[in-house]
């Protein structure tokens, strides 16, 4: 009886300490709600792997632009993300790499409003450098011998990789099905692949490393991101500031320098 | 044992790890999808990614005796020097975390690696995105448990009965597969079973070096994470189950074993 009291307390204890972590991080941003301007504490933004070098350059310069700011950022695949926010992660802003795992969110009813279109991305065929197994189009992939990494369907760029190939009537089964396009990416730096299917902006950011093939079947898969605050934000202010930012003409040539296309 | 009260300071505590271990797995049975559970059991993914699991976990542990064991061997009867600086080079993909694991295999395996270059341009093999990449993955992290849970046992074997062999006229490798191997079998068979556990759930070197690709290289424990990333919650939550049922049974099996270790 004794250890079942000691028990219940315990959790009890668990319990509110968790939640107590909650609010003390959660706290300080509030503030600045109603005033465009108090933008302070931090922001946890939740974005699509493809995204990992221009949002890391803009959470600087949104940093620099409001003192006082920190902007978190976690990046994985654009499913994973969505599946963390379902599940309750601690997330100001939502950037995915495809409409379709917004929709996993917003149909959650776990997204405050809207969600906007920020860029649009399309794939290219990444190859080592030289182009070593003269790849020219999507049906190369598939002659023998030739190793390709996609990335997993669920996730934005395997989505994309599935509507290229069969516009363009190819069927090819990869040696891979990466959970992010920077998994597929790393393949082919490393060599262990011929080719993979990613992003132009991926590809781009590894241009030491890898050349970009473009094929036409791209303008068939062409990803819209787009970006939302959280219902759940902790820093609703924060977020919203971060998105405003992110569409500003500060962010749409970080974005644009960074290969991806206006909306 | 002494009686008395038991002390706050430590019954508290102690039950608070209890609890800590155990909530998560209260988590996951309370959230099982009971009604459709048969129904995605036989999901020909699931059993695919689970015999696959199964197979490899297997393959790596008889692997991992072949090497592993003669190496612990080595390690408890044979005075060399750099023992230690061995012992502790045995340690390292204990510690290590297995993504980290996954990368030094493929700079040392993969198709530009630094053996699996040679491997791939003198003999067409590659080892990354193939079943037996996984093996070799697995066999990474899962052979330092053996080697120490074998030598553990080798040392704590009483040697005067390898001794007595040899004051009789038997040669090392007779006293070996007489005397040595009879006289610590439970101990292999304990290691061996932790070694097997350790491949089943192997994730971090298998998806970095072997890569996923249903059928071929998706163990369970990858099935999982990608079953969970593509949102789909109930399907990872069955996956979870069946490899929580394989483990606890195998715990069970060594029930005595474990509860009767020192």
């Amino acid at each position: 009886m004794k250890l079942k009291l000691a028990a219940a307390g315990l959790t009890a204890v668990l319990a509110f300490g968790l939640a107590g972590c909650g609010d003390k991080e959660a706290g300080t941003p509030a503030a600045g709600a109603n005033s465009g301007s108090a933008v302070t504490g931090t922001v946890n933004v939740f974005a699509a792997a493809s995204l990992t070098e221009s949002f890391t350059t803009l959470g600087k310069r949104f940093e620099a632009a409001h003192q006082g700011t920190t902007v978190k950022l976690n990046f994985a695949g654009s499913s994973a993300l969505a599946t963390q926010i379902n599940q309750g992660a601690p997330a100001d802003v939502f950037a995915s790499a495809a409409p379709k795992n917004m929709a996993t969110v917003t149909d959650a009813g776990n997204a405050a409003g809207p969600p906007t279109t920020f860029v649009k991305n399309q794939l290219v065929i990444a190859v080592a450098k030289g182009n070593p197994k003269k790849i020219a189009g999507l049906a190369d992939l598939t002659r023998a011998g030739t190793k390709v990494a996609l990335c997993a369907e669920a996730v934005p760029c395997g989505a994309a990789a599935k509507t290229a190939l069969d516009a363009a009537g190819v069927k090819l089964t990869p040696v891979t099905l990466e959970q992010d396009v920077k998994a597929a990416l790393a393949k082919v730096k490393l060599g262990e692949v011929d080719a993979a299917l990613v992003y132009r902006t991926d590809a781009k950011v590894s241009s030491a490393d890898v050349e970009a093939i473009e094929f036409p079947e791209s303008d068939k898969a062409i990803n819209e991101y787009p970006i939302v605050v959280l219902k759940n934000a902790a820093n609703a202010a924060g977020g919203q500031a971060f998105i405003d930012y992110v569409l500003s003409a500060d962010g749409k040539a970080v974005l644009t320098e960074a290969g991806f296309q206006a909306p | 044992m002494t009686r008395g009260r038991i002390p706050g300071a430590l019954l508290v505590p102690a039950i608070c790890g209890l609890i800590f271990l155990v909530l998560p797995l209260v988590g996951l049975l309370w959230r099982t999808p009971w009604s459709t559970l048969p129904q995605r059991l036989t999901e020909p993914e699931v059993v695919e990614a689970l015999r696959l699991s199964l197979v490899t976990a297997s393959l790596a542990t008889g692997f991992c005796l072949l090497l592993g064991v003669p190496l612990a061997w080595l390690l408890a009867r044979v005075t060399f020097p750099g023992r230690r600086l061995v012992r502790a080079l045995i340690t390292v993909p204990l510690v290590l975390p297995p993504v980290v694991g996954g990368i030094a295999l493929l700079l040392a395996l993969g198709r530009r690696g630094l053996l699996g270059g040679w491997l791939d341009s003198t003999f067409g093999v590659s080892l990354p995105f193939t079943t037996a990449g996984v093996v070799v993955a697995e066999m990474f992290v899962a052979l330092p448990f053996l080697v120490i849970s074998v030598e553990g046992a080798l040392r704590g074997a009483d040697t005067r009965y390898e001794e007595a062999a040899a004051t009789l006229g038997a040669t090392r490798w007779t006293t070996f597969t007489h005397v040595t191997l009879p006289l610590v079998a439970p101990g292999i068979a304990a290691g061996g079973v932790l070694c097997w556990a350790r491949a089943l759930g192997e994730f971090g070197a298998t998806i970095t070096f072997a890569g996923n690709y249903p059928g071929i290289t998706q163990t369970m424990p990858l099935a999982v994470y990608q079953t969970m990333e593509s949102g789909d919650l109930d399907g990872a939550v069955v996956l979870s189950l069946i490899l929580l049922v394989v483990s606890v049974t195998i715990l069970a099996a060594l029930r005595d074993r474990w509860l009767t270790a020192p």
